[in-house]
């Protein structure tokens, strides 16, 4: 029982980091920017893809994949970003929110044209293929390297939005954007920054599943950003410390009704949000607006 | 639009579909009623997004509440249309309620991220209560049975032919309802709400109550929708639940002009001509409509009336910016 327990709960939190990385992309944007992308999930979709291209291609090296199929998802949020978003900022925001609605179905439909419509398998990768064991059963390690990875992401944001000279503009600009435009504060520029920062997240996200998920489909991004949104919702739109812990909650809470109420395995998380906004409208670590 | 032209208008429409369903062959009839159904399912939607300002990507949920009310009732109890249409409007209203409640405490994104979470949750119902919702497969096997009202007439709607007027009177009866509504007392507070909230409170408008009003009414629309494409296509699926197909009347609601009573309807012939004629050519309809979209966005934010207004000298209208 305890072994199940345990394992239950480790694979949880490998689920959850994966929630995490594409939820703190969505939270930043949003955070800086007031707008939220649909097409975040997308942008994991994308990040997986290409780093699928550039394993089969360039050899089947992980670490250049996660380096490269990001960068390459980078280029495309900066198109998006630099020549539609950017125009839609000062707009009633049901436009905002249906753009990127926009790019789900434009992004969707052209993967299933470059890579099939089908599911596709990356091929085998040694890096942290094998598994140890834990309370007497095999866990895999790159599982494990997922629980690493997530709180290092998260220390990075951290350090990166509260120690540095970068971070503090950001503050400023998203607390008061004219503001922070009249000293002297590039807005335009920084936002497209914050939005590639945020799509690399939710890019990384995407190609460290690669190896996770095993297979890829057209749908996996649909998929995460409505975790990440339910995420967004009970920490408190905003909040990167709301996001990181409700993304554990819940990748935990979803893998304990996989294991033990397999048919309500999505409903656990449903009541959790209907009973935090019955209690905390905000959201857990939102503050009052 | 001066009003004898516009009544003339109504009637020559009205005409035309009634010869529409006499004269066409079977192909346009089944467009026809697709079309109708959609403006039934889009014009009770855009009561809630262009009137009152709310975003939402979760009415597939009371889509598929008409439609698994619909195929239940007409599998396990009876089979007369007009009960089980009752019946399958009756749950979409009940689940709008529900989710209304938690929904209509908030605005905007919160809005917008909470109906589509909700509607995810109905959809991963369905999918997995495979019992009692036939999982994937969905209901199968519902019939169409005559219409009877307590023996006094018989009407048979078991040909393709025969349903679309049934479809006709509902849809010319929601258009109806849906325009003395928007003109309604009711309505002006709607837009009130939408161009201020804070002001209307202050004037004695009980916001809150005022949304989920409007959205449970444009939940009934979308339940309606629900039963009658569940009685055209003979079953009722999982995917219409799907956030896919919540966004349908955004999409046309969009495409024709949000604040345009008309936008919708002129949106849902537009929305079933171009799929039917862009899946002609590919598989990959979504990306041409989500192009369409995007231009629809950042140029013709009026939609397709909004063109035709500023070609006729009108100002355009936009939500508030």
């Amino acid at each position: 029982m305890l072994q199940s327990i345990v394992h239950v709960i480790l694979t949880g939190l490998s689920t959850g980091m994966f929630i995490w990385l594409v939820a703190s992309g969505l939270t930043l944007i949003f955070g800086v920017l007031g707008v939220l992308n649909f097409a975040h999930g997308s942008f994991y979709m994308l990040g997986a893809y290409f780093c699928f291209t550039v394993l089969k291609y360039l050899g089947a090296n992980f670490w250049l994949g996660i380096l490269l199929g990001p960068l390459c998802v980078c280029a495309v949020g900066f198109f998006v970003e630099r020549f539609f978003l950017r125009n839609v900022y000062h707009i009633a925001l049901p436009y905002q929110l249906l753009l990127t609605f926009a790019f789900v179905l434009i992004f969707d439909d052209m993967v299933k044209m470059v890579w099939g419509a089908g599911s596709v398998s990356p091929p085998g990768l040694a890096t942290l293929s094998g598994s140890i064991e834990i309370l007497g059963r095999k866990f895999p390690v790159y599982n494990l390297f997922i629980i690493a990875v997530g709180p290092l992401v998260a220390l990075g944001l951290w350090g990166m939005i509260e120690k540095t000279w970068w971070g503090r503009i950001i503050r400023a600009a998203s607390s008061d954007r004219e503001m922070a435009a009249a000293i002297g504060v590039r807005v335009p520029a920084l936002f497209t920054s914050v939005f590639l920062l945020g799509t690399w997240l939710g890019a990384v996200g995407g190609g460290l599943a690669v190896p996770y998920v095993g297979i890829l489909t057209s749908g996996m991004g649909e998929a995460i950003i409505i975790d990440a949104f339910i995420v967004a919702v009970i920490g408190g739109l905003g909040s990167l410390k709301g996001a990181f812990v409700v993304a554990l909650i819940i990748g935990v809470l979803s893998a304990f009704g996989a294991r033990f109420f397999p048919v309500f395995d999505m409903f656990l998380t449903f009541i959790l949000m209907a009973v935090v906004l019955l209690w905390k409208p905000q959201g857990l670590f939102g503050g009052s607006k | 639009m001066k009003k004898p032209w516009g009544t003339l208008l109504i009637i020559l429409t009205i005409c035309s579909l009634i010869g529409l369903g006499i004269f066409s062959g079977r192909f346009l009839i089944y467009l026809t009623i697709r079309v109708m159904l959609l403006g039934i399912f889009a014009l009770g939607y855009n009561l809630l997004l262009g009137r009152t300002g709310l975003l939402s990507f979760g009415h597939g949920a009371f889509y598929a509440a008409g439609a698994y009310g619909l195929g239940f009732f007409s599998l396990q109890v009876t089979g007369h249309p007009l009960l089980a249409i009752i019946v399958g409007v009756l749950a979409a209203v009940i689940l709008a309620l529900i989710i209304g409640f938690f929904c209509v405490r908030h605005t905007e994104i919160y809005f917008s991220m909470l109906t589509l979470a909700f509607g995810m949750m109905v959809f991963s119902l369905i999918w997995n209560l495979r019992g009692l919702t036939g999982g994937d497969d969905g209901l199968v096997g519902i019939m169409r049975e005559t219409l009877s009202f307590f023996g006094l007439f018989k009407i048979p709607i078991k040909t393709d032919r025969q349903f679309y007027f049934l479809v006709l009177a509902f849809f010319l009866l929601s258009t109806w309802v849906v325009h003395r509504l928007q003109n309604s007392p009711f309505g002006l507070a709607l837009a009130g709400i939408r161009e201020n909230p804070n002001r209307s409170e202050f004037a004695g408008v009980d916001v809150k109550n005022y949304r989920l009003t409007v959205f449970v009414i444009s939940g009934a629309f979308a339940g309606l929708a629900g039963a009658l494409e569940t009685l055209l296509e003979s079953n009722a699926r999982p995917f219409m639940a799907h956030w896919g197909h919540s966004a349908e009347p955004i999409l046309v609601s969009l495409l024709g002009g949000l604040l345009s009573f008309t936008g919708p309807l002129v949106g849902s012939v537009f929305f079933i001509a171009m799929r039917e004629i862009i899946q002609r050519f590919t598989e990959n309809w979504m990306l041409w409509f989500g192009l369409v979209l995007l231009v629809v966005i950042m140029g013709f934010r009026g939609g397709v009336v909004g063109v035709i207004e500023g070609l006729a000298g009108k100002s355009q209208k936009n939500l508030k910016e």
